[in-house]
C-alpha cells in the first residue's frame, strides 16, 4: 500500500468511526439499541471478511465461532458467576483456541471441500449446544442473571441496562477490531495474506509458509467472531442455540458480500443495510428470510464485488 | 568457475505417477556458478524433475542435497528460503497487483529469509526492475503487461529473491527474437551471482548460454556434457535431435 492510500484509508475509517460515535446523541432510543446490535454483528462480519476477503477462504461455519464466544462468555457468567471482563476475555481466548484447532484441520482442504468441512464442524457445534441442554438450556436458551447487568472495572461501575453504555461498549469493540485489522493489513503479514489470496502457488514459491499464513488469519477471524458473540451475550444478557445455527453463518456471508468482500468497511456497511432492511420488512411480512435469499442471489449475480468492492473498482482503487 | 563441493546433487531421484515413471532414478550434479541446461523431448520429465528440485512435487524415491544439506523432505517454501528459486513455465504472477508490488513480494520473501533489520525495500525492488528493464512500467498492473514483459517480471521476481540457484522453466517460450536476445544477456548477468538451471526448447538459446547440458529422456539421464559434446553425441541425436 502506498503512503497516500494508507492515509486515505485511515482517514475514511476515522470519519466513519466519528460518525458512529456521534450518532448516539441524535438517535432515538430504539435506534440506539439497533445500532448497538448492528455494531456487534459488524464485528462478526469483520471477522468473517478477514478470512473471505483477505485470504480468499469462504467458511460456511462461522456461526460456530460466534457461538463459541457467546457460550464461552454466557455460560461462565451464568454457571460460575464470573465477572464480565473475565468472561469476555475467556470467551475470546476460547474462540481463538477453537479456531486454531479447527483451522489446523480444515485448512488442509480448499474451495468447495473447505466450505463443506467448515459447515460440518459448525453443525457439530450446533448439535453439541442442543445435546448439552443441561448446561445451555438448548433452543430456549438462558437469560443472564441481573447481577450480570453491571460491569465493575478499575473502581468504576458500568450499568449495562443503560442503552447508551451498551452502545459505547459495542462501538469500542468495533473501533478496536477495525483498527486491529487495518494495522494487520497494512503490515508485511497483511501483504502475505493478500498474496496468498491472489496467487497461492506463487506465494509459496517466494518462500512464504502459506499454511501458516492462512492459519494465522483463521485464528484472527475466529477470535474476532468470538469477540462479537461474547459481546452479544453480555450486552443483551441472553444466549440461545439459534446463534449457533447455519443461518448465522449465512448472515455473516451475506453482510460481507453485500458490503464488499475484501474491503475494510464493507462488512459494516452490509450489516447496516441488511439489518435495517430486515427490521423494516419484518414489520410488513413474516417472510423476511425470503427477501434475504433474494438479496443474496441478486448480489452474487449482479454485484459480485459488493457495494464498496464496486466503488473501489470504478472510482477508488486505494480502498483497503 | 566450478567449485569442489557441488551446489546440488540428486541421487536415484524418482517420481512415479501411478505406472508412469516421469522421473526414474536420476543422478545429477550441479556445481556452483554453472549455467546448466536440461533438454529432452516432450514428456521426458524435465518439468517434473525441476519440480522435484523446487519442492512443488514430492519425490517417490531418492535424495536431493542442496549446499550440503538433505532437502528431499523439505516443503517448497523452506527450499526457497534456502536459496532455490523457481520461475514458472506458464507465467505465474500476481495479475491484479502492480509490477512493483509483484517484485516487492519477492523482496519480502528474501527479507524473511535473511532477516535484515535495515533492508532497503524500495532500492531492492527498483534494482530488480532495472535489471530486467521494467523500471518504467513499475506502476502498471501486472496482468495488463504484454506477454514478454510478464516473462521478464517473472524473472525479476526470481532475481529479487537473490537465490543461490535459479531454475528457469522454458523462459523464452513465447518471446520474440529481439526479446530473446535481451534475455540472453540478462541470464549472463544473473549467472555472475547465481547458479542457473535452465529448461529450454530453443536450441539456439541452449547452445549460446549453457556451460553444460544434461539430456533427459523417458525420465532418465541420457547424456551430459558441453554443448559441442552433446551436439556430437550419437545417442542424443537419435533420441532427441531426430537425426
Amino acid at each position: 500500500m502506498t503512503k497516500s492510500a494508507y492515509r486515505n484509508n485511515l482517514f475514511l475509517t476515522g470519519v466513519v468511526l466519528v460518525l458512529l460515535f456521534f450518532l448516539q446523541f441524535v438517535l432515538p432510543d430504539y435506534h440506539v439499541l439497533m445500532g448497538t446490535r448492528m455494531m456487534v454483528l459488524a464485528v462478526f462480519a469483520l471477522g468473517f471478511n478477514a478470512l473471505l476477503g483477505y485470504v480468499g477462504l469462504l467458511s460456511l461455519g462461522h456461526a460456530m465461532f460466534f457461538a463459541a464466544g457467546l457460550y464461552g462468555a454466557g455460560l461462565t457468567v451464568y454457571h460460575f458467576g464470573w465477572s464480565l471482563p473475565a468472561a469476555f476475555g475467556f470467551a475470546v481466548l476460547a474462540s481463538a483456541l477453537l479456531a486454531l484447532v479447527i483451522g489446523a484441520v480444515v485448512l488442509r482442504t480448499i474451495r468447495v471441500s473447505f466450505m463443506i468441512v467448515t459447515l460440518m464442524f459448525a453443525q457439530v457445534a450446533y448439535l453439541m449446544v442442543l445435546y448439552f441442554a443441561e448446561w445451555t438450556n438448548g433452543q430456549e436458551g438462558l437469560s443472564l442473571p441481573l447481577s450480570a447487568r453491571a460491569v465493575h472495572l478499575f473502581g468504576a461501575t458500568l450499568d449495562l441496562s443503560s442503552a447508551i453504555t451498551r452502545y459505547n461498549l459495542a462501538f469500542g469493540l468495533l473501533a478496536l477490531c477495525l483498527m486491529l485489522l487495518f494495522a494487520y493489513l497494512a503490515s508485511a503479514r497483511g501483504r502475505v495474506a493478500t498474496a496468498i489470496r491472489d496467487n497461492e502457488g506463487r506465494t509459496e514459491m517466494l518462500g512464504f509458509n502459506v499454511f501458516a499464513g492462512k492459519l494465522e488469519m483463521f485464528v484472527l477471524s475466529g477470535a474476532m467472531s468470538g469477540a462479537a458473540g461474547a459481546a452479544y451475550a453480555l450486552l443483551f444478557g441472553y444466549i440461545g442455540s439459534t446463534f449457533a445455527s447455519f443461518q448465522y453463518s449465512i448472515e455473516a456471508l451475506l453482510f460481507t458480500l453485500l458490503g464488499g468482500a475484501g474491503t475494510l468497511l464493507g462488512p459494516l456497511l452490509g450489516v447496516l443495510l441488511m439489518v435495517a432492511m430486515i427490521d423494516k420488512l419484518s414489520e410488513l411480512t413474516s417472510a423476511y428470510l425470503l427477501v434475504i435469499g433474494v438479496v443474496l442471489i441478486v448480489v452474487i449475480l449482479w454485484f459480485p464485488k459488493g457495494i464498496l468492492g464496486t466503488i473501489r473498482e470504478r472510482w477508488a482503487p486505494w480502498l483497503l | 568457475m566450478a567449485s569442489l563441493t557441488p551446489l546440488l546433487v540428486t541421487s536415484g531421484l524418482k517420481r512415479h505417477f501411478g505406472g508412469v515413471k516421469a522421473v526414474d532414478g536420476v543422478d545429477f550434479t550441479l556445481h556452483e556458478g554453472e549455467i546448466r541446461a536440461i533438454i529432452g523431448p516432450n514428456g521426458a520429465g524435465k518439468t517434473t524433475f525441476v519440480s522435484l528440485l523446487s519442492g512443488r512435487t514430492e519425490a517417490s524415491g531418492g535424495t536431493i542435497r542442496f549446499a550440503g544439506e538433505d532437502v528431499t523432505r523439505l516443503p517448497a517454501y523452506k527450499r526457497v528460503q534456502r536459496g532455490i528459486a523457481y520461475t514458472f513455465q506458464i507465467t505465474n504472477i500476481y495479475q491484479t497487483k502492480s509490477v512493483a508490488d509483484n517484485v516487492r513480494m519477492a523482496v519480502q520473501g528474501r527479507m524473511q529469509r535473511v532477516g535484515m533489520p535495515a533492508f532497503d525495500f524500495e532500492a531492492e525492488t527498483a534494482a530488480a526492475l532495472a535489471a530486467v528493464g521494467l523500471s518504467d512500467r513499475a506502476e502498471t498492473i501486472a496482468g495488463e503487461l504484454a506477454y514478454g514483459h510478464q516473462r521478464l517480471l517473472e524473472i525479476a521476481m526470481g532475481l529479487a529473491l537473490q537465490p543461490k540457484l535459479l531454475i528457469l522453466d522454458e523462459p523464452t517460450q513465447g518471446l520474440s527474437d529481439a526479446e530473446i536476445e535481451n534475455f540472453l544477456s540478462l541470464v549472463r548477468t544473473i549467472a555472475k551471482r547465481a547458479t542457473v538451471l535452465l529448461i529450454e526448447h530453443n536450441m539456439a538459446v541452449v547452445m549460446a548460454l549453457a556451460d553444460r547440458i544434461s539430456v533427459l529422456t523417458r525420465g532418465q539421464l541420457l547424456a551430459e556434457g558441453t554443448p559441442s559434446e552433446i551436439r556430437d553425441n550419437a545417442a542424443v541425436q537419435e533420441a532427441y535431435l531426430g537425426a
